[in-house]
């Protein structure tokens, strides 16, 4: 059961980094980070099971389509919002949500589908301790994720420009980086995310328009936890939730388990606004 | 003469309905420092914004090197050879020093050359070679604005526009920022155009200057020269406390208006 909760923690984790991306390069709030992810368990499920290739070339055919997708809905859609007041980035991001759960309700259907995967039904045993495979999966994709995205954050030229963009957008472009096009790498590289975040989950909990849009919801909550803006704070916080979920689930009367994420939502807020890996720092003159 | 680099031709800049560069003119030559010189809200800043296409102007144009730059963005006109160093130093706060360095070169891809600049620029800022692994946001306010000055360098510029570098510092500081500047200037021939609200040092550093005020150029020579000029030396060179200011709006405007 904490395998469990990690496991689906890991997923929380992995949608709240895509919030976190985003927000802090372009300071937009993307609700539509779950929807993007049941789109790319969606284009996961296209690739295996409606044209019979195998698990991995579904993952990465996934991974690259939601990248070229979020690419072009950050260059199409919002940047000319960028600008506006926050209020419309938020309406229209929460707006494309229902239009992706709709489209993809149209196009797949309704009803939860699911595709082979490798991992499906099958155990692995550390001594005394058996573990599912799909969870397994889970929290070792995880794990590599972050080391890769760990690295081109902090050893290649084109993340380290990202981090500037994101730290001081003026002097970004007064250094000749190419702040739109950074943006629309950020947003193809959190729609990637999202993508591999979907295709991990899938074996767990089937993919359907509707459910999949929750876990979005969720996951901001794990994005709030660990400090909106801090992207260890996402993974720490995503995994805590999922564990609060979990034992929340097994321990308290019935429906606990669903409300418990906005509890912590709720309760973070309340207590502590900044979360638990908030990074402030302020600008000296 | 050297030849004119930059030229600057009766841009008009607005911030929304407010019109706050009103017909400017300059011209910086190659090997040469400009100083514009002006108070608070004399539109200073805005005169390089529009140059480095931050912002646009909505009548004139800017030419580079015999290119119009005017209405471009601002990755495009760096890559042009023109680098700024903002006002405020604008440094990346969670970046290391050398990553901030790096950001300088980002449009660059000759690896030995820029390991060369990285040299030339700790040879003139020794400090920043010390904190090269420092993150940039726990710097001293001088040092960011070394660390600044040298970012700019970084892309190897065919010149570099600078604003306030004295902003904030200390006298101490402004004096020895300003020996680098012009040490930049004669040693590797940087052609600079630098604003300053600190007209002594800016007059004493530079070679030609512009006087703004509230959007306009109202006078213009060497900086010899303008140095000489009574007016400079009571409302630029003087004391600039609020009396000098309401002495200079009421009583004595007339010799440029």
């Amino acid at each position: 059961m904490l395998i469990n909760g990690i496991a689906v923690g890991c997923i929380y984790g992995m949608i709240a980094l895509g919030f976190v991306l985003i927000y802090k390069a372009t300071e937009a709030v993307n609700f539509a980070q779950g929807d993007i992810m049941m789109l790319g368990a969606f284009a996961a499920f296209s690739i295996i099971a409606l044209l019979g290739f195998n698990y991995w070339v579904g993952l990465f055919g996934a991974i690259l389509i939601m990248a070229v997708f979020g690419y072009a809905l950050e260059a199409l859609l919002l940047r000319p919002v960028i600008g506006q007041p926050q209020f419309a980035i938020v309406m229209l991001t929460i707006g494309l949500g229902f239009i992706f759960r709709t489209v993809a309700g149209a196009i797949w259907g309704h009803d939860p589908s699911a595709f082979y995967t490798p991992f499906t039904g099958k155990v692995s045993s550390f001594g005394p301790v058996v573990i599912a495979q799909e969870n397994l999966a889970i929290i070792i994709g995880t794990a590599l994720l972050c080391l890769v995205l760990y690295l081109f954050f902090t050893r290649t030229r084109l993340g380290v420009a990202m981090q500037a963009s994101s730290q001081n957008q003026l002097a970004a472009y007064y250094m000749g980086i190419p702040v739109k096009r950074v943006f629309s790498l950020i947003w193809a590289i959190s729609a990637g995310v999202a993508a591999v975040a979907g295709v991990l989950l899938s074996p767990l909990t089937l993919i359907d328009p509707g459910t999949m849009g929750f876990f979005g919801i969720k996951a901001f909550a794990a994005a709030v936890l660990g400090g909106f803006g801090s992207i260890p704070g996402a993974l720490v916080g995503g995994i805590l939730i999922g564990l609060v979920e979990q034992f929340a689930g097994r321990y308290l009367p019935a429906g606990f388990q669903e409300t418990s994420a906005y509890l912590v939502l709720l309760l973070v807020l309340v207590l502590k606004p900044s979360g638990l890996f908030g990074q402030m720092a302020q600008k000296k003159v | 003469m050297a030849e004119t680099i930059l030229k600057v031709s009766n841009i008009e800049t607005y911030y929304g309905p407010i019109m706050a560069i009103r017909g400017v003119s300059l011209e910086v030559e190659e090997g040469q420092m400009v100083t514009v010189l002006g108070a608070n809200g004399a539109g200073k800043t805005t005169i390089l914004k529009t140059i480095s296409g931050v912002m646009d102007p909505q009548k004139g144009s800017v030419t580079f090197e015999g290119r119009e730059i005017q209405k471009r963005d601002p990755d495009w006109v760096m890559r042009q050879g023109i680098a700024h160093v903002p006002e405020g130093r604008e440094v990346f706060p969670f970046l290391s020093v050398r990553e901030n360095l790096m950001m300088g070169a980002f449009t660059r891809t000759d690896r030995s050359g820029v390991d060369d600049d990285l040299e030339l620029v700790f040879g003139y800022f020794p400090v920043l070679k010390e904190r090269a692994d420092q993150r940039a946001g726990n710097l001293s306010g001088g040092e960011q604005q070394m660390l600044a000055i040298s970012r700019a360098l970084m892309s190897r510029p065919r010149m570099m526009l600078l604003d306030e570098p004295s902003l904030g510092l200390s006298p101490r500081l402004v004096g020895e920022i300003f020996g680098i500047i012009r040490r930049l200037n004669e040693e590797q021939g940087m052609t600079m155009l630098l604003v300053e609200q600190n007209a002594n040092m800016a007059l004493k550093t530079a070679h030609h200057g512009y006087v703004l005020e509230v959007g306009r150029i109202v006078m213009e020579d060497s900086c010899a020269r303008l140095m000489e000029k009574e007016d400079i030396q009571e409302f630029y060179l003087g004391v600039k406390d609020e009396g000098a200011r309401g002495k200079r709006r009421w009583k004595k405007k007339k010799l440029w208006r």
